[in-house]
């Protein structure tokens, strides 16, 4: 009883900003899904391994070393060693920058590029909205391996090039979710309000609707990197991302393929890298969408 | 007599329905079908009318938040429909609107604040240091404290908050306030606090109101003439008076006879109407109100009317039907 005489006071007092009301909210049920919590710890353990790693690995990972040619894991390597003797822990630690940078940029650019899109198509409506999203059709009416291939294919291998190829490919889907939800959010009134009061078109977009099509977004982007990773790491694969001797997991997965049957580990070990690393977005993805969905109420 | 703030020229609002494989305009929904009208300097007039007559799509058509698709719209001696976007930017300093919902027309996101000032920035109204002072003077204006201006919407109530709404509206000193069904949303208490503050405003910073409300009685009390439309087209206009005390439409007076007296001996002369308001999108020929009306005759149903007035209407009064006189004098036959 006393309790809620209290509660009760403090809430008076107290004049919640509903921003941060919802951040409580939001954080009590991420925290309280069990899979954005053990993706969210992996991600952060990544992002820090990522960082300060490269700086204790215990040998440099293009340092070759003949003698202990695809040796298998051991006190001295930890993970084993592959074809040209290079510390394939090392190299694993080494690569998870680049496997982020590749996840991170891809989507940023993606991100950026379909939000813009699909604000503007949703917004103005009519012709630009058709033209926008027919074209949107189009993209994703090509498997997105496909797509990155071709645009490799045309702007040569590199890192770079398969970071822009990934990117086009994730532009449609951010563009229709944003679509989407701005055309339910510009029929609120408000928007009415500050456009009747003379707000530019920009402001509305960026001010009004903006902050209220955050959420898909957010939860978007997370798994979008997923995907991009797998993605990136597919290309590199094939050849077309990542140059030897930079130790990208696709490529070192490339590399260990012709040694599946003599040394399994180095082609396994990259590969158990990049499922680590997509389950650990993925997972959080998930939790992060159920905490932001209004529906799921806990 | 009083100059003519706003004046309305056969302004039409077709909404396309779009539909078949290609996207082509298949049909429109004629929301507003050509409706003139004047508003004088200083003066309250409302629009009446059952919902889906247009009463609210006139308000939008005005502000050009819909863009209307033809006629004209005429707001203190300049042609709004013929501004640019920016040029019209500028202008909607002097004409704001004050919304139905008062839950939905300010941005739960911002705190009273905020939303003066974005109104208060936009349109420039006062130098960046007066804007705090400015913002509480509006505050304590539409009867808030000004130490609830670091509040957020949701710490409000429903009038409070069509407070908010009001006092975003003045911010940026209009002339003309449309207020779009401003008080349908609120308790009838409120309501009344609500009327009688706009109507103090209206005193005090000689306002000109455009009230667009389905309630008789909030109209009665608060407008100076009356303008009721059915099925996008008025069909009678006239000062406060001539509309409740002397209707001359058989829609005016039919709706004018749903309106509750409370007294539970009074016998009232209810006017019943069969039948439904017909689809927009195919608006009856003739006068639109046939279907319905229980004086319709074979020229209602070819010969649309045109807004007239008669003997025995005051000056401005107009009915737009064909046997307003025969009505009158109880000599209509309907065949």
């Amino acid at each position: 009883m006393r309790e809620e005489i209290n509660t009760g006071a403090a809430q008076i007092k107290a004049a919640p900003n509903p921003t941060l009301v919802k951040l409580s909210t939001f954080w009590r049920k991420l925290t309280s899904s069990k899979s954005a919590v053990v993706g969210g710890i992996l991600i952060i353990a990544i992002i820090l391994i990522a960082l300060i790693g490269p700086y204790f690995v215990p040998y440099s990972p293009s340092a070759t070393d003949t003698a202990n040619r695809l040796n298998g894991p051991s006190l001295a390597h930890w993970l084993g060693t592959d074809n040209y003797g290079r510390d394939i822990f090392s190299r694993i630690i080494d690569g998870m920058s680049i496997t982020l940078y590749v996840g991170f940029s891809a989507v940023l650019i993606g991100m950026t590029v379909g939000v813009f899109l699909g604000i503007i198509s949703g917004y103005y409506g009519g012709k630009i909205d058709t033209i926008i999203m027919r074209f949107m059709d189009i993209l994703l009416a090509f498997p997105g391996i496909l797509l990155a291939l071709a645009i490799v294919a045309v702007l040569g291998s590199s890192l770079n090039n398969v970071i822009i190829a990934v990117a086009v490919f994730s532009v449609p889907v951010f563009a229709r979710i944003v679509r989407g939800s701005t055309l339910s959010v510009k029929k609120l009134e408000y928007i009415d309000a500050v456009k009747a009061l003379g707000a530019s078109d920009a402001r509305i977009i960026f001010k009004h609707i903006l902050p209220n099509v955050a959420s898909p977004i957010i939860v978007q982007a997370t798994l979008s990197i997923a995907t991009s990773i797998l993605s990136a790491s597919g290309l590199s694969f094939l050849g077309l991302g990542a140059q030897p001797p930079m130790p990208e997991w696709g490529a070192m997965l490339a590399d260990g393929r012709n040694y599946m049957y003599d040394a399994p580990h180095v082609a396994t070990i990259p590969g158990i890298a990049i499922v680590i690393v997509v389950l650990a977005f993925n997972l959080f993805g998930d939790g992060l969408r159920d905490a932001l969905d209004p529906k799921m109420k806990n | 007599m009083p100059k003519e703030l706003l004046k309305v020229k056969d302004l039409k609002q077709y909404f396309p329905i779009k539909g078949g494989l290609l996207g082509r305009t298949i049909n429109h929904v004629k929301a507003v079908d050509g409706i003139t009208f004047d508003v004088y300097e200083g003066e309250t007039v409302s629009i009446v009318g059952e919902s889906g007559c247009g009463k609210s799509t006139t308000g939008r058509a005005i502000l050009r938040l819909d863009e209307p698709t033809a006629g004209e719209v005429e707001f203190d001696g300049e042609d709004l429909l013929a501004l640019s976007k920016k040029d019209m930017r500028k202008k909607r300093k002097d004409l704001q609107v004050i919304f139905q919902d008062p839950y939905a027309s300010i941005n739960p996101r911002q705190t009273v604040r905020q939303i003066l000032e974005e109104a208060l920035e936009i349109q420039n109204v006062v130098p960046k240091n007066e804007r705090a002072k400015k913002i509480a003077d509006l505050m304590e204006v539409v009867g808030l404290g000004a130490h609830q201006a670091d509040r957020f919407p949701h710490e409000f109530s429903g009038g409070q908050r069509q407070r908010i709404g009001i006092a975003r509206a003045l911010s940026v000193d209009p002339k003309l306030i449309i207020a779009d069904e401003a008080v349908s949303a609120l308790d009838v208490s409120i309501q009344a606090q609500v009327i009688n503050l706009m109507k103090q405003l209206q005193r005090d910073f000689a306002l000109t109101y455009l009230f667009i409300s389905h309630d008789l009685g909030v109209v009665r009390h608060i407008s100076d003439r009356v303008i009721v439309m059915y099925l996008g087209k008025i069909v009678e206009i006239g000062d406060k008076t001539s509309i409740f005390d002397n209707p001359h439409h058989p829609y005016t007076k039919a709706l004018l006879s749903a309106i509750p007296v409370p007294d539970p001996d009074a016998q009232s002369e209810r006017v019943l109407l069969e039948g439904d308001v017909p689809s927009p999108i195919n608006p009856p020929q003739g006068c639109r109100f046939h279907t319905r009306c229980p004086f319709a005759t074979e020229r209602c149903r070819v010969e649309a009317p045109e807004l007239r007035n008669i003997d025995g209407m005051k000056e401005g009064h107009m009915g737009a039907c064909h046997f307003m006189e025969e009505i009158k004098n109880g000599t209509h036959q309907v065949e």
